[in-house]
Protein backbone atom coordinates (compact mmCIF):
# COMPACT_ATOMS: atom_id res chain seq x y z
CA UNK A 1 0.00 0.00 0.00
CA UNK A 2 2.68 2.15 0.64
CA UNK A 3 3.22 3.81 -3.20
CA UNK A 4 6.78 4.90 -3.70
CA UNK A 5 6.19 8.22 -4.49
CA UNK A 6 7.79 9.95 -7.57
CA UNK A 7 7.51 13.50 -5.92
CA UNK A 8 8.71 12.39 -2.50
CA UNK A 9 8.00 13.84 0.43
CA UNK A 10 9.28 17.14 0.45
CA UNK A 11 10.48 17.51 4.34
CA UNK A 12 11.53 14.00 4.40
CA UNK A 13 13.18 12.97 1.22
CA UNK A 14 15.42 9.98 2.83
CA UNK A 15 12.70 7.73 4.47
CA UNK A 16 13.20 7.28 8.09
CA UNK A 17 13.43 4.40 9.91
CA UNK A 18 10.54 2.36 11.28
CA UNK A 19 9.90 2.85 15.02
CA UNK A 20 6.52 1.04 14.80
CA UNK A 21 5.54 -2.18 13.32
CA UNK A 22 1.74 -3.25 13.09
CA UNK A 23 1.19 -6.45 11.52
CA UNK A 24 -2.94 -6.98 10.67
CA UNK A 25 -3.56 -5.01 14.22
CA UNK A 26 -7.50 -5.01 15.09
CA UNK A 27 -9.50 -3.59 17.94
CA UNK A 28 -12.85 -5.47 19.15
CA UNK A 29 -15.30 -3.44 21.44
CA UNK A 30 -17.66 -6.35 23.49
CA UNK A 31 -16.72 -8.22 20.54
CA UNK A 32 -17.30 -6.22 17.66
CA UNK A 33 -14.71 -5.18 15.40
CA UNK A 34 -13.77 -1.48 15.11
CA UNK A 35 -11.16 -1.53 13.19
CA UNK A 36 -9.16 -4.77 11.21
CA UNK A 37 -6.30 -5.78 9.50
CA UNK A 38 -3.97 -3.10 10.01
CA UNK A 39 -0.52 -3.06 8.68
CA UNK A 40 1.95 -0.55 8.67
CA UNK A 41 5.09 1.07 9.55
CA UNK A 42 5.57 4.43 11.62
CA UNK A 43 8.54 6.20 10.87
CA UNK A 44 11.05 8.12 13.53
CA UNK A 45 10.68 11.70 13.83
CA UNK A 46 7.82 11.95 10.92
CA UNK A 47 4.27 13.36 11.55
CA UNK A 48 2.44 10.63 10.71
CA UNK A 49 -1.49 11.40 10.34
CA UNK A 50 -4.68 9.45 10.47
CA UNK A 51 -7.30 10.28 8.77
CA UNK A 52 -10.60 8.90 7.75
CA UNK A 53 -14.54 9.73 8.67
CA UNK A 54 -16.17 9.34 12.05
CA UNK A 55 -16.04 5.60 13.34
CA UNK A 56 -13.29 4.45 11.32
CA UNK A 57 -11.46 3.10 14.26
CA UNK A 58 -8.99 5.88 13.82
CA UNK A 59 -9.07 6.34 17.80
CA UNK A 60 -9.12 3.19 18.40
CA UNK A 61 -5.69 2.33 16.45
CA UNK A 62 -3.65 5.22 18.35
CA UNK A 63 -4.71 3.93 21.67
CA UNK A 64 -3.01 0.79 20.40
CA UNK A 65 0.48 2.30 21.00
CA UNK A 66 0.25 3.24 24.25
CA UNK A 67 -1.73 0.23 25.40
CA UNK A 68 -4.76 2.44 26.45
CA UNK A 69 -7.23 0.34 24.96
CA UNK A 70 -6.42 -2.44 27.68
CA UNK A 71 -7.84 -0.05 30.29
CA UNK A 72 -11.52 0.55 28.61
CA UNK A 73 -13.74 -2.65 29.63
CA UNK A 74 -14.56 -5.09 27.02
CA UNK A 75 -11.49 -4.34 24.56
CA UNK A 76 -9.68 -6.14 22.68
CA UNK A 77 -6.47 -5.47 20.55
CA UNK A 78 -5.43 -8.61 17.89
CA UNK A 79 -2.51 -8.49 16.04
CA UNK A 80 1.18 -7.74 16.50
CA UNK A 81 2.69 -4.18 17.25
CA UNK A 82 6.34 -4.08 18.06
CA UNK A 83 8.17 -0.84 18.90
CA UNK A 84 12.04 -0.51 18.24
CA UNK A 85 11.50 -4.52 16.84
CA UNK A 86 10.21 -5.51 19.97
CA UNK A 87 6.54 -6.69 21.14
CA UNK A 88 4.55 -3.99 22.52
CA UNK A 89 2.07 -6.68 24.32
CA UNK A 90 5.45 -7.89 26.07
CA UNK A 91 6.57 -4.32 27.82
CA UNK A 92 5.04 -3.49 30.17
CA UNK A 93 2.66 -0.48 29.83
CA UNK A 94 3.31 2.19 32.64
CA UNK A 95 7.23 2.22 31.44
CA UNK A 96 5.55 2.48 28.06
CA UNK A 97 3.52 5.61 28.48
CA UNK A 98 6.05 7.57 29.74
CA UNK A 99 8.10 7.06 26.69
CA UNK A 100 4.94 7.32 24.45
CA UNK A 101 2.48 10.54 25.49
CA UNK A 102 -0.61 11.42 24.13
CA UNK A 103 -2.37 14.01 24.05
CA UNK A 104 -6.57 14.25 24.14
CA UNK A 105 -9.17 15.58 22.19
CA UNK A 106 -10.46 18.06 24.72
CA UNK A 107 -7.90 19.37 26.94
CA UNK A 108 -7.87 17.40 30.31
CA UNK A 109 -5.68 19.06 32.52
CA UNK A 110 -6.06 17.97 36.02
CA UNK A 111 -8.01 20.60 38.26
CA UNK A 112 -4.54 21.64 40.11
CA UNK A 113 -2.35 24.36 39.69
CA UNK A 114 -0.49 24.69 36.06
CA UNK A 115 2.83 23.75 38.56
CA UNK A 116 1.13 20.62 39.67
CA UNK A 117 -0.47 19.50 36.48
CA UNK A 118 3.63 18.85 35.25
CA UNK A 119 5.15 17.88 38.48
CA UNK A 120 3.14 15.25 39.05
CA UNK A 121 3.79 13.22 35.97
CA UNK A 122 7.62 13.77 37.09
CA UNK A 123 6.64 12.58 40.51
CA UNK A 124 4.70 9.51 39.70
CA UNK A 125 7.94 8.26 37.75
CA UNK A 126 10.15 9.01 40.43
CA UNK A 127 11.95 11.73 38.15
CA UNK A 128 15.34 12.71 40.42
CA UNK A 129 16.08 16.08 38.44
CA UNK A 130 15.15 19.24 39.03
CA UNK A 131 11.13 19.64 38.93
CA UNK A 132 11.29 23.10 38.94
CA UNK A 133 13.56 23.25 36.33
CA UNK A 134 11.77 21.04 34.27
CA UNK A 135 8.72 22.33 34.79
CA UNK A 136 10.09 25.55 33.17
CA UNK A 137 11.44 23.85 30.17
CA UNK A 138 8.60 22.04 29.09
CA UNK A 139 6.21 25.27 29.55
CA UNK A 140 8.89 27.35 27.64
CA UNK A 141 8.95 24.50 25.05
CA UNK A 142 5.08 24.90 24.77
CA UNK A 143 5.50 28.82 24.47
CA UNK A 144 3.31 29.30 27.11
CA UNK A 145 6.21 30.23 30.09
CA UNK A 146 5.94 33.25 29.13
CA UNK A 147 2.04 33.52 29.37
CA UNK A 148 1.84 31.80 32.82
CA UNK A 149 5.29 32.10 34.73
CA UNK A 150 3.50 34.24 37.10
CA UNK A 151 0.58 32.10 37.73
CA UNK A 152 2.44 29.15 38.01
CA UNK A 153 0.06 28.10 41.49
CA UNK A 154 -3.26 28.92 40.00
CA UNK A 155 -5.58 26.45 38.70
CA UNK A 156 -5.14 25.00 35.54
CA UNK A 157 -8.47 25.63 34.70
CA UNK A 158 -8.39 29.40 34.60
CA UNK A 159 -6.49 29.04 31.26
CA UNK A 160 -7.90 29.35 28.13
CA UNK A 161 -8.43 25.92 26.11
CA UNK A 162 -5.90 26.90 24.07
CA UNK A 163 -3.91 27.36 26.44
CA UNK A 164 -5.13 24.33 28.34
CA UNK A 165 -4.39 22.28 25.42
CA UNK A 166 -0.53 23.45 24.94
CA UNK A 167 -0.49 22.75 29.14
CA UNK A 168 -0.98 19.07 28.16
CA UNK A 169 1.50 18.80 25.35
CA UNK A 170 3.84 20.65 27.74
CA UNK A 171 2.79 17.62 30.74
CA UNK A 172 3.97 15.21 27.53
CA UNK A 173 7.16 16.47 26.54
CA UNK A 174 8.27 16.58 30.53
CA UNK A 175 8.71 13.39 30.42
CA UNK A 176 11.26 13.14 27.44
CA UNK A 177 9.23 10.43 25.68
CA UNK A 178 9.98 9.56 22.16
CA UNK A 179 6.31 9.42 20.70
CA UNK A 180 3.50 11.91 20.81
CA UNK A 181 0.38 10.23 20.28
CA UNK A 182 -2.50 13.21 19.79
CA UNK A 183 -6.07 12.71 19.06
CA UNK A 184 -7.87 15.44 17.24
CA UNK A 185 -5.84 17.50 19.28
CA UNK A 186 -6.89 20.59 18.09
CA UNK A 187 -10.42 19.95 17.35
CA UNK A 188 -12.06 21.93 20.19
CA UNK A 189 -9.73 24.99 20.04
CA UNK A 190 -10.74 28.02 18.18
CA UNK A 191 -8.40 28.69 15.21
CA UNK A 192 -6.02 31.04 16.14
CA UNK A 193 -4.98 28.57 19.24
CA UNK A 194 -5.39 25.57 16.87
CA UNK A 195 -2.55 27.02 14.61
CA UNK A 196 -0.21 27.81 17.08
CA UNK A 197 -0.92 24.63 17.88
CA UNK A 198 0.23 23.22 14.76
CA UNK A 199 3.24 25.27 14.57
CA UNK A 200 4.14 23.67 17.48
CA UNK A 201 4.07 20.25 16.31
CA UNK A 202 6.23 21.23 13.20
CA UNK A 203 8.92 22.28 15.71
CA UNK A 204 8.73 19.16 17.46
CA UNK A 205 8.87 16.77 15.23
CA UNK A 206 13.11 17.77 14.74
CA UNK A 207 12.92 15.95 18.18
CA UNK A 208 9.54 13.43 18.68
CA UNK A 209 7.67 10.80 16.32
CA UNK A 210 3.82 12.16 16.21
CA UNK A 211 1.08 10.44 15.29
CA UNK A 212 -2.08 12.71 14.76
CA UNK A 213 -5.81 11.43 14.49
CA UNK A 214 -7.37 14.59 12.56
CA UNK A 215 -11.08 15.18 11.33
CA UNK A 216 -9.04 18.43 9.54
CA UNK A 217 -7.89 17.84 6.26
CA UNK A 218 -6.09 21.51 5.91
CA UNK A 219 -4.31 20.19 9.22
CA UNK A 220 -3.33 16.84 8.25
CA UNK A 221 -1.99 18.46 4.94
CA UNK A 222 -0.53 20.89 6.21
CA UNK A 223 1.73 18.80 9.46
CA UNK A 224 1.95 15.96 8.34
CA UNK A 225 5.01 13.91 6.27
CA UNK A 226 3.04 10.85 5.35
CA UNK A 227 -0.99 10.42 5.99
CA UNK A 228 -3.09 7.03 6.38
CA UNK A 229 -6.54 6.79 5.16
CA UNK A 230 -9.24 5.15 6.71
CA UNK A 231 -12.60 4.18 6.02
CA UNK A 232 -15.41 2.35 7.01
CA UNK A 233 -16.82 -1.06 5.35
CA UNK A 234 -19.95 -2.84 5.72
CA UNK A 235 -19.00 -6.39 6.32
CA UNK A 236 -21.45 -9.49 5.81
CA UNK A 237 -23.11 -9.39 8.95
CA UNK A 238 -24.29 -5.65 8.45
CA UNK A 239 -21.44 -4.28 10.93
CA UNK A 240 -19.37 -1.45 10.72
CA UNK A 241 -15.69 -1.53 10.58
CA UNK A 242 -12.67 0.28 9.82
CA UNK A 243 -10.46 -0.55 7.25
CA UNK A 244 -6.91 1.09 6.21
CA UNK A 245 -7.32 2.23 2.33
CA UNK A 246 -4.18 3.77 1.75
CA UNK A 247 -0.78 5.31 3.32
CA UNK A 248 1.21 7.31 1.28
CA UNK A 249 3.40 10.55 1.90
CA UNK A 250 1.35 13.73 2.29
CA UNK A 251 1.42 14.93 -1.40
CA UNK A 252 0.05 11.25 -3.06
CA UNK A 253 -2.37 11.33 -0.74
CA UNK A 254 -3.90 14.73 -1.47
CA UNK A 255 -2.49 14.59 -5.23
CA UNK A 256 -2.75 11.70 -6.17
CA UNK A 257 -4.59 8.79 -4.29
CA UNK A 258 -4.39 5.75 -5.33
CA UNK A 259 -7.76 4.16 -4.52
CA UNK A 260 -10.88 5.76 -5.28
CA UNK A 261 -12.23 6.04 -1.32
CA UNK A 262 -9.55 8.34 -0.93
CA UNK A 263 -9.88 10.52 -3.52
CA UNK A 264 -13.51 10.75 -2.64
CA UNK A 265 -13.01 11.81 0.68
CA UNK A 266 -9.73 14.36 -0.10
CA UNK A 267 -10.92 15.76 -2.92
CA UNK A 268 -13.72 17.51 -1.90
CA UNK A 269 -12.42 18.88 1.43
CA UNK A 270 -9.22 20.32 -0.30
CA UNK A 271 -11.82 22.61 -2.00
CA UNK A 272 -13.13 23.15 1.32
CA UNK A 273 -10.06 23.70 3.14
CA UNK A 274 -8.56 25.70 0.12
CA UNK B 1 -27.60 11.27 -3.02
CA UNK B 2 -29.54 14.29 -0.51
CA UNK B 3 -30.40 15.86 -3.36
CA UNK B 4 -33.79 14.70 -4.41
CA UNK B 5 -34.49 14.69 -0.88
CA UNK B 6 -34.20 18.23 0.07
CA UNK B 7 -36.44 18.67 -3.14
CA UNK B 8 -39.52 16.83 -2.13
CA UNK B 9 -38.82 18.66 1.21
CA UNK B 10 -39.22 21.84 0.23
CA UNK B 11 -42.14 21.25 -1.71
CA UNK B 12 -43.64 19.83 1.10
CA UNK B 13 -43.70 22.63 3.26
CA UNK B 14 -46.32 24.57 2.39
CA UNK B 15 -48.65 22.58 3.14
CA UNK B 16 -46.79 21.24 6.42
CA UNK B 17 -47.73 24.72 8.33
CA UNK B 18 -51.75 23.50 9.14
CA UNK B 19 -50.17 20.07 11.04
CA UNK B 20 -48.47 22.44 13.38
CA UNK B 21 -50.94 23.44 16.37
CA UNK B 22 -49.17 25.20 18.61
CA UNK B 23 -52.22 25.72 21.60
CA UNK B 24 -50.43 27.41 23.86
CA UNK B 25 -52.96 27.99 26.34
CA UNK B 26 -53.14 24.53 27.07
CA UNK B 27 -49.37 23.74 27.40
CA UNK B 28 -48.85 26.72 29.17
CA UNK B 29 -51.85 25.80 31.71
CA UNK B 30 -49.96 22.56 32.08
CA UNK B 31 -47.34 24.39 33.08
CA UNK B 32 -48.76 26.09 35.82
CA UNK B 33 -50.71 22.79 37.27
CA UNK B 34 -47.30 21.08 37.18
CA UNK B 35 -45.01 24.22 39.08
CA UNK B 36 -48.21 24.43 41.65
CA UNK B 37 -47.68 20.59 42.11
CA UNK B 38 -44.19 21.04 43.07
CA UNK B 39 -44.93 24.31 44.74
CA UNK B 40 -47.31 22.34 46.56
CA UNK B 41 -45.04 19.24 47.34
CA UNK B 42 -42.21 21.91 49.15
CA UNK B 43 -45.00 23.80 51.15
CA UNK B 44 -46.14 20.90 52.64
CA UNK B 45 -43.45 19.20 53.63
CA UNK B 46 -41.79 22.81 55.11
CA UNK B 47 -44.77 22.64 57.02
CA UNK B 48 -44.77 19.32 58.31
CA UNK B 49 -41.20 19.71 59.23
CA UNK B 50 -41.80 23.26 61.49
CA UNK B 51 -44.73 21.74 63.47
CA UNK B 52 -42.64 19.17 64.27
CA UNK B 53 -39.86 21.23 65.30
CA UNK B 54 -42.25 24.16 66.80
CA UNK B 55 -44.10 21.12 68.89
CA UNK B 56 -40.66 19.88 70.28
CA UNK B 57 -39.05 22.86 71.37
CA UNK B 58 -42.56 23.83 72.86
CA UNK B 59 -42.28 20.91 75.00
CA UNK B 60 -38.98 20.37 75.68
CA UNK B 61 -37.40 24.11 76.05
CA UNK B 62 -38.38 24.75 79.29
CA UNK B 63 -36.29 21.36 80.65
CA UNK B 64 -33.29 23.19 78.53
CA UNK B 65 -34.32 26.69 80.42
CA UNK B 66 -34.42 25.54 83.46
CA UNK B 67 -31.54 23.78 84.36
CA UNK B 68 -29.82 23.12 80.83
CA UNK B 69 -26.03 22.34 82.08
CA UNK B 70 -28.22 19.85 84.71
CA UNK B 71 -29.50 18.09 81.93
CA UNK B 72 -26.45 17.73 79.97
CA UNK B 73 -24.24 16.47 83.09
CA UNK B 74 -26.77 14.58 85.29
CA UNK B 75 -27.38 10.88 85.04
CA UNK B 76 -31.04 9.26 84.65
CA UNK B 77 -33.10 8.82 87.77
CA UNK B 78 -36.32 8.59 88.63
CA UNK B 79 -37.74 12.08 89.19
CA UNK B 80 -37.69 14.18 85.90
CA UNK B 81 -36.62 17.37 87.03
CA UNK B 82 -33.03 15.63 88.45
CA UNK B 83 -32.51 13.24 85.16
CA UNK B 84 -30.14 14.14 82.90
CA UNK B 85 -28.70 12.38 79.77
CA UNK B 86 -25.01 12.29 80.56
CA UNK B 87 -24.65 8.68 79.73
CA UNK B 88 -26.45 8.83 76.87
CA UNK B 89 -24.60 11.46 75.22
CA UNK B 90 -21.36 10.12 76.21
CA UNK B 91 -22.57 6.52 74.75
CA UNK B 92 -23.35 8.25 71.37
CA UNK B 93 -20.43 9.67 71.05
CA UNK B 94 -18.74 6.71 71.67
CA UNK B 95 -20.50 4.69 69.88
CA UNK B 96 -20.40 6.85 66.59
CA UNK B 97 -16.89 7.59 66.72
CA UNK B 98 -16.24 3.66 66.93
CA UNK B 99 -18.70 3.29 64.11
CA UNK B 100 -16.44 5.65 62.07
CA UNK B 101 -13.43 4.11 62.79
CA UNK B 102 -15.04 0.74 61.45
CA UNK B 103 -17.41 1.59 58.67
CA UNK B 104 -15.21 4.74 57.23
CA UNK B 105 -12.16 2.88 55.98
CA UNK B 106 -14.00 -0.56 54.80
CA UNK B 107 -16.96 1.32 53.24
CA UNK B 108 -14.47 3.93 51.23
CA UNK B 109 -12.04 1.12 50.22
CA UNK B 110 -15.06 -1.51 49.01
CA UNK B 111 -16.43 1.41 47.64
CA UNK B 112 -13.19 2.00 45.61
CA UNK B 113 -12.35 -1.48 44.63
CA UNK B 114 -15.60 -1.65 42.73
CA UNK B 115 -15.52 1.18 41.09
CA UNK B 116 -11.76 1.47 40.59
CA UNK B 117 -10.41 -1.82 40.48
CA UNK B 118 -13.13 -4.93 39.76
CA UNK B 119 -13.30 -5.61 36.18
CA UNK B 120 -17.20 -5.79 34.85
CA UNK B 121 -18.24 -9.33 35.12
CA UNK B 122 -21.05 -11.62 37.07
CA UNK B 123 -19.78 -11.42 40.31
CA UNK B 124 -19.16 -7.80 40.43
CA UNK B 125 -22.63 -7.56 39.65
CA UNK B 126 -23.77 -10.13 42.12
CA UNK B 127 -21.95 -7.96 44.92
CA UNK B 128 -23.32 -4.75 43.13
CA UNK B 129 -26.57 -5.73 43.26
CA UNK B 130 -26.46 -7.10 47.41
CA UNK B 131 -24.88 -4.00 48.13
CA UNK B 132 -27.91 -2.09 47.05
CA UNK B 133 -29.94 -4.53 48.52
CA UNK B 134 -28.56 -4.06 51.70
CA UNK B 135 -29.12 -0.53 51.75
CA UNK B 136 -32.52 -0.91 52.28
CA UNK B 137 -32.47 -3.94 54.99
CA UNK B 138 -34.69 -2.94 57.69
CA UNK B 139 -32.54 -1.77 60.94
CA UNK B 140 -34.06 -4.35 63.48
CA UNK B 141 -32.60 -6.83 61.02
CA UNK B 142 -29.14 -6.03 61.24
CA UNK B 143 -29.81 -5.67 65.29
CA UNK B 144 -30.31 -9.52 64.43
CA UNK B 145 -27.46 -10.18 63.39
CA UNK B 146 -25.07 -8.22 65.78
CA UNK B 147 -26.93 -10.16 68.39
CA UNK B 148 -26.23 -13.26 67.41
CA UNK B 149 -22.78 -13.03 65.64
CA UNK B 150 -21.45 -9.79 67.98
CA UNK B 151 -23.67 -10.01 71.48
CA UNK B 152 -23.38 -13.99 71.58
CA UNK B 153 -21.15 -15.58 69.10
CA UNK B 154 -18.05 -12.62 69.41
CA UNK B 155 -18.65 -12.73 73.13
CA UNK B 156 -15.26 -12.91 74.19
CA UNK B 157 -14.35 -9.81 72.13
CA UNK B 158 -16.90 -7.37 72.41
CA UNK B 159 -17.75 -8.37 75.83
CA UNK B 160 -21.56 -9.06 75.13
CA UNK B 161 -23.64 -6.16 75.34
CA UNK B 162 -21.28 -3.53 74.73
CA UNK B 163 -20.27 -0.60 73.35
CA UNK B 164 -18.18 -2.13 70.40
CA UNK B 165 -21.24 -4.55 69.91
CA UNK B 166 -23.66 -1.87 69.28
CA UNK B 167 -21.28 -0.19 67.26
CA UNK B 168 -20.52 -3.02 65.05
CA UNK B 169 -23.72 -3.48 64.52
CA UNK B 170 -24.09 0.19 63.47
CA UNK B 171 -21.45 -0.13 60.54
CA UNK B 172 -22.80 -2.94 59.18
CA UNK B 173 -25.70 -0.68 58.80
CA UNK B 174 -24.40 1.95 57.41
CA UNK B 175 -21.76 0.48 55.14
CA UNK B 176 -23.90 -0.44 52.30
CA UNK B 177 -24.46 3.28 52.04
CA UNK B 178 -20.77 4.77 52.50
CA UNK B 179 -20.12 2.32 49.69
CA UNK B 180 -22.60 3.40 47.55
CA UNK B 181 -22.26 7.42 48.31
CA UNK B 182 -18.38 6.22 47.71
CA UNK B 183 -18.66 4.95 44.44
CA UNK B 184 -21.25 8.14 43.23
CA UNK B 185 -18.63 10.23 43.72
CA UNK B 186 -15.81 8.28 42.19
CA UNK B 187 -18.23 8.03 39.23
CA UNK B 188 -18.85 11.56 39.22
CA UNK B 189 -14.74 12.16 38.43
CA UNK B 190 -14.28 12.48 34.93
CA UNK B 191 -12.73 9.34 32.98
CA UNK B 192 -10.55 12.11 30.82
CA UNK B 193 -8.89 12.96 34.61
CA UNK B 194 -8.09 9.42 34.89
CA UNK B 195 -6.91 8.84 31.13
CA UNK B 196 -4.52 11.40 31.57
CA UNK B 197 -2.99 10.00 34.01
CA UNK B 198 -2.56 6.86 32.88
CA UNK B 199 -0.95 8.53 29.70
CA UNK B 200 1.57 9.81 32.18
CA UNK B 201 2.88 6.37 33.06
CA UNK B 202 0.81 6.86 36.22
CA UNK B 203 0.21 3.13 37.88
CA UNK B 204 -3.81 2.33 38.69
CA UNK B 205 -2.95 3.52 42.76
CA UNK B 206 -1.20 6.77 41.64
CA UNK B 207 -4.57 7.85 39.48
CA UNK B 208 -6.49 7.03 41.96
CA UNK B 209 -4.17 9.03 44.82
CA UNK B 210 -3.29 11.67 42.60
CA UNK B 211 -6.08 12.94 40.21
CA UNK B 212 -9.40 10.67 41.49
CA UNK B 213 -9.53 11.30 45.59
CA UNK B 214 -8.81 14.88 45.63
CA UNK B 215 -11.80 15.05 43.18
CA UNK B 216 -14.23 12.72 45.00
CA UNK B 217 -13.01 13.18 48.42
CA UNK B 218 -15.74 16.14 49.44
CA UNK B 219 -18.24 13.35 48.32
CA UNK B 220 -17.19 10.43 50.23
CA UNK B 221 -17.28 12.73 53.42
CA UNK B 222 -20.56 13.81 52.44
CA UNK B 223 -21.87 10.68 52.14
CA UNK B 224 -20.01 8.99 55.20
CA UNK B 225 -21.26 11.78 57.54
CA UNK B 226 -24.54 11.60 56.12
CA UNK B 227 -24.44 7.65 57.03
CA UNK B 228 -23.38 8.46 60.13
CA UNK B 229 -26.24 10.81 60.93
CA UNK B 230 -28.50 7.72 59.83
CA UNK B 231 -26.68 5.67 62.39
CA UNK B 232 -27.05 8.41 65.33
CA UNK B 233 -31.03 7.84 65.25
CA UNK B 234 -31.00 4.48 65.15
CA UNK B 235 -32.81 3.40 68.11
CA UNK B 236 -34.24 0.01 66.78
CA UNK B 237 -30.88 -2.26 65.96
CA UNK B 238 -29.52 -1.01 69.80
CA UNK B 239 -32.51 -2.57 71.53
CA UNK B 240 -32.36 -5.68 69.92
CA UNK B 241 -28.69 -6.24 70.90
CA UNK B 242 -29.83 -5.28 74.35
CA UNK B 243 -28.57 -1.46 74.75
CA UNK B 244 -29.39 -0.43 78.52
CA UNK B 245 -31.86 2.01 78.91
CA UNK B 246 -30.89 3.16 82.58
CA UNK B 247 -27.31 3.53 83.18
CA UNK B 248 -25.99 5.47 86.02
CA UNK B 249 -22.36 5.30 84.38
CA UNK B 250 -20.04 6.65 82.14
CA UNK B 251 -18.44 3.80 79.83
CA UNK B 252 -15.02 3.12 80.91
CA UNK B 253 -13.91 1.13 77.78
CA UNK B 254 -15.25 -0.75 74.65
CA UNK B 255 -16.75 -3.49 76.22
CA UNK B 256 -18.30 -1.24 78.68
CA UNK B 257 -22.53 -1.88 78.42
CA UNK B 258 -23.79 1.88 77.28
CA UNK B 259 -27.02 3.57 76.14
CA UNK B 260 -27.09 6.09 73.39
CA UNK B 261 -29.38 8.89 73.11
CA UNK B 262 -32.87 7.65 71.26
CA UNK B 263 -32.65 4.73 73.22
CA UNK B 264 -32.73 7.58 76.34
CA UNK B 265 -35.60 9.64 74.67
CA UNK B 266 -37.41 6.11 73.44
CA UNK B 267 -37.33 5.52 77.38
CA UNK B 268 -38.30 8.81 78.45
CA UNK B 269 -41.27 8.90 76.23
CA UNK B 270 -42.74 5.64 77.59
CA UNK B 271 -42.50 7.13 81.17
CA UNK B 272 -46.24 8.13 82.31
CA UNK B 273 -44.91 11.13 83.82
CA UNK B 274 -45.62 14.28 82.26
CA UNK B 275 -42.54 15.51 83.59
CA UNK B 276 -40.43 12.60 81.72
CA UNK B 277 -42.32 13.50 78.15
CA UNK B 278 -40.65 16.85 78.41
CA UNK B 279 -37.51 15.55 78.95
CA UNK B 280 -37.64 13.39 75.89
CA UNK B 281 -38.53 16.54 74.02
CA UNK B 282 -35.53 18.48 75.52
CA UNK B 283 -33.27 15.50 74.11
CA UNK B 284 -34.94 15.04 70.88
CA UNK B 285 -33.60 18.82 70.70
CA UNK B 286 -30.40 18.02 71.85
CA UNK B 287 -30.23 15.05 69.24
CA UNK B 288 -30.91 17.27 66.79
CA UNK B 289 -27.93 19.65 67.76
CA UNK B 290 -25.57 17.14 67.41
CA UNK B 291 -27.40 15.68 64.12
CA UNK B 292 -27.19 19.74 62.62
CA UNK B 293 -23.51 19.73 64.23
CA UNK B 294 -22.62 16.73 62.00
CA UNK B 295 -24.64 17.72 58.72
CA UNK B 296 -22.78 21.11 59.01
CA UNK B 297 -19.11 19.37 59.57
CA UNK B 298 -19.96 17.99 56.17
CA UNK B 299 -20.35 20.85 54.64
CA UNK B 300 -17.54 22.88 56.19
CA UNK B 301 -15.40 19.61 54.74
CA UNK B 302 -16.88 20.02 51.49
CA UNK B 303 -16.37 23.36 51.06
CA UNK B 304 -12.51 23.17 51.96
CA UNK B 305 -11.97 19.93 49.95
CA UNK B 306 -13.35 21.50 46.93
CA UNK B 307 -11.61 25.08 47.47
CA UNK B 308 -8.30 23.01 47.42
CA UNK B 309 -9.07 21.47 44.59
Amino acid sequence: MTTQSVWGSPSNPQPQPSIFSLENVGVTYHGTPAIQGVTMDIYQNQITGFIGPSGCGKSSLLRCFNRLNSLIPDTQVMGRITFHGQELKQMNPVSLRRRIGMVFQRPNPFPKSIYHNIAVGLRVNHYNGNIDERVEQSLAAVGLWEEVKNKLHHNALELSGGQQQRLCIARTLALNPEVILMDEPTSSLDPISAGRIDDLLMAMKRHYTIIIVTHNLKQAALISDRVAFFNVETIPNRNHVGRLVEYAPTLDIFVHPSQPATWEYVIPGSRYAG
Amino acid sequence: MTTPDSQTFNKDQSTQEQYFTPNLSGRYKWDTVFASFTWLAVGLSVVILAVLLISVVWDGFPRLASDFWGFLTNFPSRKPEQAGLLSALVGTVWVMITVAIFAFPIGVGAGVYLEEFATDNWFTKLIEVNINNLAGVPSIIYGLLGLQLFVRFLEPMTGGRSILSGALTLALLILPIIIVGTREALRAVPDSIRQAGFALGATRWQVIWDQVFPIAIPGILTGTILALSRAIGETAPLITIGALTFISFLPENLQSQFTVLPIQIYNWVSRPQAGFHTNAAAGIIILMVVLLAMNGLAIFLRNKFQKRG
